[in-house]
C-alpha cells in the first residue's frame, strides 16, 4: 500500500505541459524522455452541411499522468531483480539503478507507460514521486509547477477527499493496478471501461507523450 | 548521479515486443504482466517503452564539484507575454542547474502565484542553446544578407561599424532614414534603450501600432476614446453569461497569475454559461466542450450583425442605454452631418441602409456556419442574461477586416446596455491590474513622422512613394526618404514574424536598399541572418532586472544576476553605451549611470508614487512581490456609466460611438482599395483571402494561433520544447480524407506567396474548410533553392497587403491548398 498519491483536476487542466517540463528540467531529461505525460483525448466530429451550417459534438480533454505508485504495482511484481521497489520511508515506487538490468519488463507491464528503459543509462527510469522532496514535506516538482493548480499530492485519504480513483479514458480501469491517482473529472471525461472507438475517441497527441 | 553496475542488454526497439494491447502474448509470462497487458487499452499506442539514445542535456553539475553550494537567485521571464513570470534559478558553480518558480502549496486558487509555464521552466535549454550568440559578428565578406554566414569580430570593430554607418546614414539621408524595427523579445524597466540613443542623435522614423494589436488598437479610440481598457477577467465571475471571441486565454498567456490561471479560476466560479466563438476548439476549452461555438474565421461581425437583428426584432435592446451613452444606434442619436441618410447602425442591421440587406440569422448562417436557429437562441440568451461579460482576444482583429470586426464585437454589450456595471466588460480584451514601473526615459523624438508597424519593408522598398492618404504615414504627407538603417534588437520581425517572408527576403537581401542592419539577440534566429553586424545580448535573467505586470492581480519581480559575464556577451545597455561613446554622446546617454543605477532610480520613482511597494533591498530579497486588486475587479467604463456627462469620453461625440463622425471624415479623406469596404459603423466585411473568397486553386482558409511551446518565435529553436510541441497543421477529417491525409503525415500548404511543410493533425477540433497552424515556428527554407519553408511558418503564406485602416498585419487571413507530401 502506498502512503501518498497524486490528484488531478480535469476541470482545470489546459494541457500546457508545464508539469511535464518542470519534471524534465529537474531530472535533467533529454530528448525522448518524460516521466510525466499529458494525454489529449479527443472525440466526436465537426461537420458542415450542404448549406454551410456547422454542427459539432466534438470534445477534447486532457489527462496529466506520471507514475501512479499503484497499490498493485505490476512493475514491482514483474521485476526480476527487485530493482523496482518501494522507497521505505514514503512507499513511493522507485528504481534502484544499481540493481536494474534494463530488461524492460516494468515498461512492458505498466498499463500507464510510466517506466521506460534508458538504454544509455542501462536501466529503467521513471517518476519517483520526488520522494526526497516529499521526505522534507515538499510537494513533487510537477505539482507546484501547474499554472492552473490542477495537480495535487498528499496522503491517500487527503487525495481521496478531493477526487475519485483514476478511472477515466484513456486510462485503464482502476481495478488493474489500483492507482494512487485521484481525479476530479471534467464533464467531457469518459469512463475507462469504454469499448475502443466509442464516440470516435482517440489519443490525439501521440507525438507529445514521450 | 547514480552509477549503474550492470550492462544493459540489447534492447533494439525493432526487436522489442510490439507496443500493442496484445502484450500478454509477448515473451514475458509472469501473471501480472499478462494481466496488465490486457489493461493497456488506448495508452498502449502512445509513447514508447524504450528511449532513443540521444545526447544528454547540457549544464549538469560536474561531479567533482557536486557538493559545492547551490544558491537560489530570483529573476523573471522577459519575453512578450505579459506573464513575465517568476523564475527561481538554482545556481551552482556559475551555472543554472534547475529552474523553478514562485509557488505556494495551498488549495486556494485565488492566491497570487506567478508560476512560470513550460517555457519559463525550459530556460536552461535556451540559455545553453548551441545557437547562442557569444561574440560580435559581421556578415561574411562576399555573402548576401539572409545567407547566415558571419565572421567573428571584436567589440571595437563592431562598435566602429555600427557607429560609423549610423553617422553616415544620418548625415547622408537624415534621421528619418533610421528605424527601430518592432521587437518584443525583452521586457523590463531598463530593457530597451535604443530609442534613447537615437533621440539624442536627432531622432528616427517611428512606428505606430503593434504586430499583436494593430487593428483593434487603431479602432478603439473611435469607439471609446482613450477609455478602452477592459475589465479584468475576474469580473466575469459575477456574470450571468460570458462570451469569448477570438481568444484562447490559456494559450496566449499561460502563466500562473495571468489569463491562463485567471480564466480557469473565473470559469470555476462563474454561475453563468461560457461560450467561446472560435473556428478551433482551443486548449482553453479542454474538458469544457459545452463552451465551444464553432464559427468560420473572419465572420464574427456577421454573427454579431445577426444577433443584433434578433435583439432589435425581439425588443431585447436597451434603448435607454443606447440613447444616453451612445451615438449612432438609430436616427435619434445620429450627428447632424449624417442625419436623414439611413446611415445608422440600426439601418444597416435591419436592411434599410447601406447594402439594403437585412442581417437575419438566415443571412448569417452560410457566412458564419452557425445555424440560424442557434443564432436565435443565442440572441435570446444574450438579451436576457444580466450581467453579460463580452471579451475578445486579438485573434479576431488580426485580420483583413479586423478593425470593423473588433468594433462589431463591442456591439453586444452596447446593444444590451451591459457596460460599466459589475460583471460586465466593454467587449475589448480583458484588462489587468498591474504594478507599473517606469522605463528608461527615451527622451523626445525630433522626427514626428511615423509609419505603421507593418510597413518597414515597404518603407525600405518604396519609402518616398508612401503617403498619408494611401499608406497610413502619420504626421507627414509622405515619407521623404526610404529606411536606410535598421536597428533590430531582441526581435524576429524582419522575416520570421513578418508576412510574405519570400518577398521580405528579396528586399532585405539587397543591401543597396536598406544599407545597414544592426542586430542584437540571444540566438541566431532568422531575422539575425539579415543583419550586417550582430551584437551578442544577455538574457534579462542573466542580469539585474526589474519588471512589474499583472492579470487579475499584480506582481513585481526584482531579478538578480546569477553569474558574471560569459564569453563576450554584453547587456544591451552596455553595448549601446559603447556606441554612444563612439558617437560622442555617452554622457547624454548614460547621465553617468550604470544600468543598476537606472533600475534603482526608476524603482525609487515608482515607489514614491506607490507607498505599498517594498524597498529595493526588500524586493530583491523576496524576489517576487504580489498584490491583489483592492477593488476585487476592475470594471471598464465604470465612471462613465455613473456619470455620462461629467465623465464624458474623449471621442468626438463624448459618447460611445456606434456611428463615428470622426471615422466618416477619415474615410472621406483617405484612399482605399475597392475591396477594402470601409464604413463609419461596425459592419461585416467579407475578407479578401478569407472564407468567402477562397478559390478553386486555394480552397481552404488558413489561420494561426499561439502555441504552448513558444511565444511568437521565442523558444522556437529549443529542441526540447519542439519535441513536446510538434509543428502541426490542424485539418478537419472532411478536408483531410479527400486529400488522403492522416495524422502524422507531412503535408504542404501553399499559395501564391509561398509554401510550407509540416505535420498533419487531423482533428474534429477545427471547422471544415479552414486549416490552422501555430504561429512563430522558425522559418527554415533554402532561399536560393525551392524556398519551401520546412519549419512550417505560415507567414511564408501570409500576404503583405495591410488591413485597410491600421495598415496592420492581417496574418490570420490567408487561403491555401494542402497536399500530402510524405
Amino acid at each position: 500500500m502506498s502512503t501518498y498519491g497524486f490528484y488531478f483536476d480535469g476541470t482545470r487542466c489546459t494541457a500546457c505541459k508545464t508539469c511535464v517540463y518542470a519534471c524534465k528540467d529537474k531530472n535533467d531529461l533529454g530528448l525522448g524522455f518524460a516521466y510525466r505525460k499529458v494525454f489529449e483525448y479527443t472525440g466526436g466530429s465537426t461537420n458542415r452541411d450542404g448549406g454551410g451550417a456547422i454542427s459539432t459534438d466534438c470534445f477534447a480533454y486532457s489527462v496529466s499522468l506520471s507514475c501512479n505508485h499503484c497499490d498493485d504495482a505490476v512493475c514491482i511484481e514483474v521485476c526480476p531483480t527487485a530493482a523496482m521497489h518501494r522507497d521505505p520511508e514514503t512507499e513511493l515506487v522507485c528504481v534502484d539503478a544499481k540493481v536494474c538490468i534494463g530488461c524492460g519488463y516494468c515498461a512492458l507491464s505498466c498499463p500507464y507507460r510510466a517506466p521506460k528503459v534508458d538504454r544509455e543509462k542501462g536501466h529503467s527510469v521513471k517518476c519517483d514521486g520526488c520522494h526526497h522532496l516529499v521526505k522534507n514535506d515538499e510537494a513533487p516538482v510537477c505539482v507546484l509547477a501547474c499554472p492552473t493548480r490542477a495537480l495535487g499530492f498528499g496522503t491517500i485519504p487527503d487525495m481521496q477527499a478531493k477526487g475519485e480513483q483514476a478511472n477515466i479514458a484513456p486510462l485503464p480501469t482502476k481495478e488493474y493496478t489500483k492507482p494512487n491517482m485521484f481525479i476530479k473529472p471534467s464533464k467531457d471525461a469518459l469512463p475507462a471501461a469504454l469499448p475502443a472507438g466509442t464516440n470516435n475517441a482517440f489519443i490525439a497527441n501521440p507525438l507529445e507523450v514521450l | 548521479m547514480e552509477k549503474h553496475t550492470h550492462e544493459a542488454p540489447p534492447s533494439n526497439p525493432a526487436t522489442a515486443p510490439a507496443r500493442t494491447p496484445g502484450l500478454g502474448g509477448a515473451a514475458v509470462s509472469r501473471r501480472s504482466l499478462v494481466k496488465a497487458g490486457g489493461a493497456l487499452g488506448a495508452l498502449a499506442l502512445a509513447g514508447g517503452m524504450f528511449g532513443k539514445v540521444v545526447p544528454r542535456f547540457v549544464a549538469k553539475t560536474p561531479e567533482a564539484v557536486a557538493d559545492s553550494k547551490e544558491r537560489i537567485v530570483w529573476n523573471h521571464c522577459a519575453i512578450n507575454c505579459p506573464g513575465r513570470c517568476s523564475l527561481k534559478l538554482h545556481v551552482k558553480d556559475d551555472e543554472i542547474v534547475q529552474v523553478e518558480t514562485y509557488a505556494v502549496d495551498d488549495d486556494d486558487i485565488d492566491s497570487v502565484q506567478p508560476r512560470a509555464c513550460l517555457r519559463g521552466r525550459s530556460y536552461r535549454a535556451w540559455v545553453y542553446d548551441p545557437n547562442r550568440i557569444n561574440y560580435p559578428l559581421k556578415r561574411a565578406e562576399g555573402t548576401k544578407r539572409g545567407e547566415g554566414k558571419f565572421t567573428q569580430i571584436s567589440w571595437d570593430e563592431a562598435i566602429e561599424l555600427v557607429s560609423s554607418n549610423l553617422k553616415r546614414v544620418i548625415s547622408q539621408y537624415g534621421n528619418e532614414a533610421v528605424y527601430i524595427n518592432y521587437a518584443t523579445g525583452v521586457s523590463s524597466s531598463t530593457g530597451r534603450s535604443w530609442p534613447r540613443l537615437l533621440n539624442i542623435l536627432g531622432g528616427y522614423l517611428g512606428y505606430y501600432g503593434t504586430y499583436s494589436t494593430a487593428e483593434i488598437n487603431w479602432i478603439t479610440p473611435y469607439i471609446y476614446g482613450s477609455s478602452g481598457a477592459g475589465s479584468t477577467i475576474s469580473a466575469a465571475a459575477e456574470a450571468a453569461l460570458v462570451l469569448v471571441f477570438g481568444s484562447s486565454p490559456c494559450e496566449t498567456r499561460q502563466g500562473g497569475a495571468v489569463s491562463n490561471h485567471d480564466y480557469v479560476a473565473m470559469r470555476e466560479k462563474t454561475k453563468g454559461k461560457v461560450y467561446v466563438f472560435d473556428y478551433r476548439y482551443s486548449d482553453s476549452m479542454m474538458g469544457h466542450s459545452d463552451t465551444w461555438v464553432p464559427i468560420n474565421p473572419g465572420t464574427d461581425a456577421a454573427l454579431v450583425s445577426a444577433l443584433a437583428y434578433e435583439l432589435i426584432s425581439t425588443n431585447l435592446v436597451d434603448l435607454d442605454f443606447l440613447h444616453t451613452y451612445c451615438q449612432g444606434f438609430d436616427e435619434e442619436t445620429m450627428p447632424e452631418s449624417a442625419q436623414g441618410k439611413n446611415l445608422s447602425y440600426k439601418d444597416y442591421i435591419m436592411g434599410t441602409g447601406y447594402d439594403r440587406i437585412a442581417k437575419t440569422p438566415e443571412w448569417a448562417e452560410p457566412i458564419t456556419g452557425i445555424p440560424a436557429n442557434r443564432i436565435r437562441e443565442l440572441a435570446h440568451e444574450i438579451g436576457t442574461a444580466k450581467p453579460l461579460y463580452v471579451v475578445q482576444g486579438w485573434g479576431s482583429q488580426r485580420r483583413s477586416n479586423g478593425e470593423l470586426t473588433a468594433w462589431a464585437i463591442c456591439m453586444l454589450p452596447l446593444l444590451t446596455g451591459q457596460i460599466g456595471l459589475p460583471g460586465t466588460n466593454n467587449g475589448l480584451r480583458e484588462g489587468s491590474y498591474a504594478i507599473n514601473l517606469d522605463t528608461i526615459p527615451a527622451g523626445n523624438n525630433p522626427v514626428k513622422t511615423q509609419i505603421s508597424v507593418f510597413s518597414m519593408v515597404d518603407a525600405i522598398e518604396r519609402g518616398p512613394e508612401m503617403t498619408e492618404m494611401r499608406d497610413g504615414v502619420k504626421n507627414a504627407e509622405k515619407l521623404e526618404v526610404g529606411i536606410k538603417f535598421v536597428v533590430n534588437y531582441a526581435g524576429n520581425c524582419i522575416t520570421n514574424q513578418n508576412s510574405d517572408i519570400n518577398w521580405v527576403h528579396d528586399i532585405m537581401a539587397d543591401d543597396t536598399k536598406c544599407e545597414f542592419v544592426v542586430g542584437s539577440d540571444i540566438v541566431m534566429c532568422d531575422s539575425m541572418k539579415y543583419c550586417d553586424v550582430i551584437l551578442p545580448d544577455i538574457f534579462r535573467l542573466e542580469q539585474e532586472s526589474m519588471i512589474g505586470t499583472g492579470g487579475d492581480s499584480a506582481y513585481m519581480i526584482a531579478g538578480s544576476r546569477p553569474y558574471g559575464q560569459k564569453h563576450e556577451r554584453k547587456s544591451a545597455y552596455e553595448a549601446i553605451s559603447l556606441i554612444a561613446k563612439a558617437l560622442g554622446v555617452e554622457r547624454d546617454f548614460t547621465e553617468g549611470k550604470t544600468e543598476g543605477d537606472w533600475i534603482k532610480d526608476l524603482y525609487e520613482a515608482a515607489r514614491s508614487k506607490d507607498d505599498t511597494l517594498p524597498t529595493l533591498t526588500a524586493a530583491r530579497e523576496m524576489g517576487v512581490f504580489c498584490r491583489k486588486n483592492p477593488k476585487g475587479h476592475t470594471i471598464a467604463l465604470e465612471a462613465y456609466r455613473k456619470d455620462p456627462v461629467g465623465k464624458a469620453l474623449s471621442t468626438m461625440s463624448g459618447k460611445i460611438d456606434i456611428y463615428s463622425e470622426e471615422l466618416a471624415d477619415y474615410i472621406a479623406a483617405h484612399e482605399f482599395l475597392p475591396d477594402d469596404r470601409v464604413t463609419a459603423i461596425p459592419t461585416y466585411v467579407p475578407e479578401w483571402y478569407g472564407v468567402e473568397t477562397t478559390t478553386d486553386q486555394y480552397p481552404l482558409a488558413l489561420s494561426g494561433f499561439h502555441y504552448r511551446g513558444r511565444i511568437h518565435s521565442s523558444w522556437g529553436g529549443v529542441e526540447l520544447l519542439k519535441e513536446l510541441n510538434p509543428q502541426e497543421l490542424w485539418i478537419n477529417p472532411a478536408d483531410a480524407g479527400p486529400r488522403g491525409i492522416e495524422s502524422g503525415d507531412t503535408v504542404r500548404a501553399s499559395n501564391e506567396f509561398g509554401a510550407m511543410e509540416l505535420l498533419a493533425r487531423v482533428t474534429p477540433r477545427i471547422v471544415p474548410g479552414t486549416v490552422a497552424a501555430p504561429q512563430g515556428a522558425w522559418h527554415d527554407a533554402d532561399m536560393n533553392g525551392d524556398r519551401i519553408d520546412r519549419g512550417g511558418n505560415y507567414n511564408t503564406l501570409a500576404t503583405h497587403r495591410p488591413s485597410p485602416f491600421a495598415k496592420g498585419n492581417p496574418q490570420h487571413t490567408n487561403i491555401c491548398q494542402v497536399e500530402k507530401t510524405g
